[in-house]
């Protein structure tokens, strides 16, 4: 009894508790009618939510204002180099994805410029930066839709025993984030610069270090995550990304990671991705217009995060 | 201190006051640079005529960015304000003209809405990102609801006002004028004005001093609300018809327009004037000066962007040690 009521105790719990009544609700209504599609197109879509889900994650945890808006624009330029370097070319793919990387990392290293060099709150310079990115992805797009090798295009669409290969590969990601976060030194540190920066800097964490490298690593899993979506969708374009300023956002914090920083959880995100890809997919079965699909989306979330609560003020 | 240390220490000190009163005026400065650079590069469009083309979508931006600032002078940020104004321009161009009161009803919901968020923000102790990110996928979706497909009109009064040709200074230039006054005087002068801000600055010491934290998060989402519905309605005025996704862009030119002004996210430290000044700098150099400067179109976004970044850049120079 006490280690049911430990586990309902853990922030993240509620997550996947809410991603599976949408999914029992959706099968409800279909009379079980694809319920495994359902669970398998839920965990693809749900994995590109994740990877930049934990970049965003990473970047809020360091506290108040901490937050990259770069993220959707990073994507699409990532998924417009992935596609151009791979050229259609199955013996291109890992180079093709270094490039992704490369272009992720760069953008992360030059936000954290802007916000250390020229002291510009983060908010306003992943957004200015995303302006730049956005640009440059269009001027170096020209709008072209170049196709993924077919290599990797099959490679995103494996299924193990109706698994989604991206999803395996995905939670052994999460994993190892949680480790990373959680039993070493780089992620204690992010959590205490959360905590109090201040106090962080006198126990002599690298905080500048730490903040450089917080940046990089969402800028790369935001080019990953453009690789594998244009390899997904076969096809690069310019708003392939756009979902995923609000979306990044929404998971991070509906998975019980606090705004404030200093408070992370790698579960949450999954589960939060979960429950917000299926609650489209449910949506979408009951076969309701877009107006009402946002507005119920947006009545959840709002729903969610009062039931949830907020965190309590300790400072 | 020794008489004989005073005039060494004066020099400092004034070096300091120099440097503060640059950082004032420096939202107004890159605006005074911005037409300049328009009037290098195109004369002909300082008139009259220019000034109502280039400024026409000032005023909209000016209240939303407005409505952002209530909302970040509390230390919170509201991610709807953008598909608010959308919802609102739908509303203004069906409802507001078809069935004026049923109109008028909705829009009084809308703000009651906001001022509830507050409310609920505070009671709640939630994080304002995220609410108000979940609500932006609500006003989205009623405007959606509201009005499927681009269209409707706005009723003619709102034309009429929106299209007034005063003699001399162009109506935008007024509007805004106007619109930095009054709310200068309301948040900046008044008594009140000054423990809103205060809840910002340092809500516990309001709280203490018998202010009710609750009243001020639920007048500032309130206000925000209001100026949202104007934002919204300005903007039809000027379209004439809407479409769902009319004010998007608004969330984020807001918080922008806020911090280009001189505001801070956090401790209440904000400027009315200097967002309005913030909001004719972007409107500015959204589209007029990038068509002028010969600028292609796939850099226009981009240049918005450098733009930005170097006018907070010269803050950034102008340094926070002194102030």
């Amino acid at each position: 009894m006490d280690r049911v009521k430990k586990l309902l105790a853990t922030p993240w719990i509620w997550s996947f508790v809410g991603a599976l009544l949408v999914w029992v609700a959706a099968i409800v209504f279909t009379r079980g009618y694809g319920a495994g599609g359902m669970l398998t197109a839920g965990l693809s879509l749900a994995v590109f939510m994740v990877i930049v889900g934990i970049g965003q994650m990473f970047v809020i945890t360091l506290g108040p204002g901490n937050v990259d808006l770069s993220l959707p624009a990073n994507i699409g330029l990532a998924s417009a180099v992935a596609m151009k370097v791979m050229g259609g070319n199955d013996s291109m793919i890992a180079v093709g994805l270094v490039a992704a990387l490369a272009s992720g990392i760069a953008i992360g290293v030059a936000n954290y410029g802007l916000i250390r060099l020229l002291r510009i709150p983060p908010i306003i310079a992943t957004l200015s930066s995303s302006f730049i990115i956005l640009s440059i992805d269009i001027s170096y797009g020209r709008g072209l839709q170049i196709k993924p090798p077919p290599g990797f295009a099959s490679f995103t669409n494996i299924q193990i025993f109706g698994l989604p290969i991206l999803a395996i590969l995905g939670v052994i990601f999460a994993l190892i984030c949680g480790i990373v976060l959680q039993r070493m030194i780089y992620g204690r540190s992010v959590l205490a610069i959360g905590q109090n920066m201040r106090a962080a800097r006198l126990a002599g964490i690298p905080v500048e270090r730490v903040r450089l490298i917080t940046y990089a690593l969402s800028g790369a899993l935001g080019g990953v995550d453009g690789a594998l979506l244009a390899g997904y969708f076969r096809g690069a374009s310019v708003d392939i990304g756009n979902e995923y300023l609000l979306s990044s956002i929404a998971v991070v914090v509906i998975g019980g990671t606090s705004v404030a920083g200093g408070k992370a959880n790698v579960p949450g995100i999954w589960g939060a991705s979960l429950f917000l890809v299926l609650l489209l997919t449910m949506l979408n079965t009951f076969g309701v217009s877009a107006g009402v699909r946002l507005l119920l989306t947006g009545l959840i979330i709002v729903g969610v995060i009062t039931a949830a609560g907020g965190q309590q003020v300790t400072r | 201190m020794t008489a004989a240390s005073l005039p060494r220490a004066a020099a400092p000190v004034r070096l300091m006051n120099l440097k503060r009163l640059l950082r004032t005026v420096l939202p107004a400065l890159s605006l005074i640079l911005i037409l300049l650079a328009i009037a290098w590069l195109n004369p002909r469009a300082i008139s009259y005529f220019g000034f109502n083309l280039m400024l026409n979508l000032a005023i909209p931006i000016a209240l939303a960015t407005l409505a952002q600032m209530f909302v970040i002078t509390i230390n919170e940020l509201d991610l709807s304000i953008g598909t608010f104004v959308g919802f609102v321009g739908c509303v203004t161009a069906t409802w507001l003209r078809e069935e004026p009161l049923l109109g008028i009803a909705v829009l009084a919901g809308g703000i009651a809405v906001y001022a509830g968020l507050g409310a609920l923000i505070h009671l709640r102790n939630l994080p304002s990102i995220v609410v108000t990110l979940g609500m932006s996928f609500v006003w989205q979706g009623l405007a959606i609801l509201t009005l499927p497909k681009p269209g409707g009109k706005a009723p003619d009064w709102l034309l009429t006002m929106m299209g007034l040709k005063p003699p001399f200074v162009p109506f935008p230039i007024i509007a805004a004028v106007l619109i930095a006054v009054v709310v200068h005087f309301g948040l900046m002068r008044s008594s009140y004005g000054a423990v809103l801000r205060g809840a910002g600055g340092n809500g516990q010491a309001i709280g203490r001093a018998g202010w009710s934290l609750l009243k001020t998060k639920i007048i500032m989402f309130g206000l925000a609300g209001v100026f949202g519905v104007l934002s919204g309605m300005a903007l039809i005025g000027i379209t004439t018809s809407a479409d769902a996704n009319i004010g998007n862009g608004y969330t984020l030119l807001s918080i922008a327009g806020v911090i280009l002004g001189g505001g801070e996210f956090v401790g209440g430290r904000v400027s009315p004037i200097g967002a309005v000044i913030g909001a004719l700098t972007l409107a500015l150099a959204a589209s007029p000066l990038l068509t002028f400067m010969h600028i292609p179109p796939d850099w226009q976004v981009g240049a918005n962007g450098i733009i930005l970044i170097v006018v907070l850049a010269a803050r950034a120079l102008l340094g926070r040690r002194g102030a």
